[in-house]
């Protein structure tokens, strides 16, 4: 209660500085020198926000539907040989420093979004896909056993038992890759990327502490948020695991 | 009826099921006993071809299993396993309607038939329609897994321990249920169980399976009077011989005229209850209800295996 209570607050105060971010000058001035400026004004927070997560939204989505898609090949029977392939491939995936992406496509694909959508694409396939993994081959085996015996074909055993089954599993996998690629986005910001680490990136280039902060606090706030209703859907998406009668 | 002919299973060198023909009637119930590992499971699974036969063919009602694509084989057939296999995330209702569903039955005829399954297994449709599985007692969700696999109205239902999670109090009455409702539909039952009681409770004929072979496929009586092999013998008891033989047979086939103490007995108990409530209570008779009385010498003659 008091854990809903407090991101409802974190939510209406984010809500707050996102649409006049000026009221909070006096707050952020004892954080700046030389009389510099107290809040980010040179594009619009909001238009930044809304470009950031954009961004998270795409390169996730993406992810999500390209490492699901693998995760049910590979554990069909027919696919099951490439299951160490794939998994190697993901990994590499993600041990692939996001900056290392960034430098290495910049130069095929020019500045700007698409190599930071590139990087939380590659970067966001691992947890999803892992987890997909997890969510497939760990289902109760009588379930599947009475679905094969009841006469469903393959792909209504994936569709009405094994995908509803694992989708908690694989929904808590996409939560960790959508608050990585939240938080690695601001990277993009280096290659021109319109996230909201251009406003942090602007405060560590004129020394200006309260860019830093607002930056970091807008990112960490929605942080929490997109774990939360996340958390919540996961919750919902497994209602069946609890009692609640 | 279901004809299994010359029917074999290897795995690599090793025979899983070695060349075991058996026959079931319409509307009979075989139990398939057996050990772990003496193929009983793996004989059953081939039947609805959950597992394919390296040799030898299944016919039910005449025709050839491997003639039908195995899903639609299935839908058949009813099949309920152990621990019930209910979808946890589907309702009672919705884990009832799944072949019915798959066999495109329209919505009024799918709710009507969950309902009376519900009733027939004596669940209240309107309290337990609703329900999620994990809401149900182990009991309950037994039963629910029954009614899942009569739901299309099979001529042919298979059973692999599907009383083997339950305490023994509500396994009797289980077994009795299952009894009754399966005299009621006529449906031929084949059912895989490592439990001697059970299988002389519920069979009209018992197969005894070790290492993949049939050892001897008959009525209860006869198993028990006359195994077929030291293995079949051991796999009874020695001791439980007599009160097996005794379970078989209800009061009203040893009634004699007389009169005794005491409250009457139901004339459908069975001699065993009758003579352990002989036992128990130090008489030589019992009253049975409408007339006449059992006596212990008679339950003493029917125990040694002769007829009563």
């Amino acid at each position: 209660m008091t854990g809903r209570l407090a991101l409802g607050l974190a939510a209406i105060l984010l809500l707050a500085f996102l649409l006049s971010p000026e009221s909070f000058a006096p707050l952020l001035r004892p954080l700046t020198r030389n009389g510099a400026p107290p809040v980010y004004t040179q594009t619009s927070l909001l238009s930044l926000t809304f470009s950031h997560l954009g961004m998270v939204a795409g390169a996730v989505l993406a992810a999500s539907v390209l490492a699901v898609g693998f995760g049910v090949l590979v554990t069909r029977p027919f696919g099951r040989d490439f299951l160490p392939l794939a998994r190697t491939v993901a990994s590499v995936g993600q041990t692939f420093p996001p900056v290392a992406v960034l430098a290495l496509a910049v130069p095929v694909m020019g500045f700007g979004t698409g190599p930071t959508l590139l990087a939380l694409f590659l970067y966001g396939l691992l947890p999803i896909f892992e987890n997909t993994l997890a969510g497939l081959t760990n289902l109760p085996p009588q379930v599947i056993e009475a679905a094969r015996g009841m006469g469903m074909t393959p792909a209504q055993r994936l569709w009405r038992v094994e995908l509803p089954l694992a989708l908690p599993v694989i929904l808590s996998g996409v939560r960790l890759s959508a608050v990585i690629a939240l938080s690695t986005a601001t990277i993009g910001s280096t290659v021109a990327a319109r996230t909201l680490g251009e406003v942090i990136i602007a405060g560590l280039l004129s020394s200006n502490t309260a860019f830093v902060v607002q930056g970091g606090i807008v990112v960490g706030i929605l942080a929490l948020l997109i774990h939360a209703g996340f958390r919540w859907i996961e919750g919902r998406a497994a209602g069946w695991t609890r009692a609640r009668s | 009826m279901i004809e299994i002919e010359h029917l074999t299973k290897r795995y690599g060198a090793l025979a899983a099921v070695d060349d075991v023909s058996l026959t079931v009637e319409r509307g009979q119930i075989a139990a398939l006993v057996g050990t772990s590992g003496s193929g009983k499971t793996t004989l059953l699974r081939m039947i609805n071809r959950l597992v394919e036969p390296t040799s030898g063919r299944v016919r039910i009602d005449g025709t050839d299993t491997a003639a039908l694509p195995p899903h639609l084989l299935r839908r058949r057939i009813g099949y309920a396993i152990q621990g019930h296999g209910l979808f946890p995330h589907r309702t009672v209702a919705q884990n009832i309607a799944t072949v019915p569903r798959l066999l495109g039955w329209d919505r009024a005829r799918i709710a009507a038939r969950v309902d009376e399954l519900l009733e027939l297994f004596q669940l209240p449709p309107a309290e337990f329609r609703d329900r999620m599985p994990h809401q149900l007692s182990g009991g309950q969700q037994q039963r629910v897994g029954v009614a899942r696999a009569l739901a299309a109205r099979p001529d042919l239902l298979l059973m692999d321990e599907p009383f083997g999670a339950l305490d023994p109090v509500i396994r009797a009455q289980a077994q009795t249920d299952l009894r009754r409702i399966q005299r009621e539909l006529g449906t031929t039952l084949v059912i895989v169980t490592h439990d001697m009681a059970e299988a002389i409770t519920l069979g009209d004929r018992i197969a005894v399976m070790e290492q993949g072979r049939l050892l001897q496929y008959a009525p209860p009586r006869e198993i028990l009077t006359a195994p077929a092999t030291p293995f079949v013998a051991r796999l009874i008891g020695r001791d439980e011989r007599p009160f097996h033989l005794l379970s078989l047979t209800c009061v009203a086939d040893l009634i004699q005229p007389g009169e005794a103490e005491g409250p009457p007995l139901a004339p459908g108990a069975s001699l065993r209850d009758a003579l352990s409530l002989c036992l128990w209570t130090g008489r030589a008779a019992l009253p049975v209800e409408g007339g006449g009385v059992v006596t212990l010498e008679a339950l003493r003659r029917a125990a040694e295996g002769r007829s009563p």
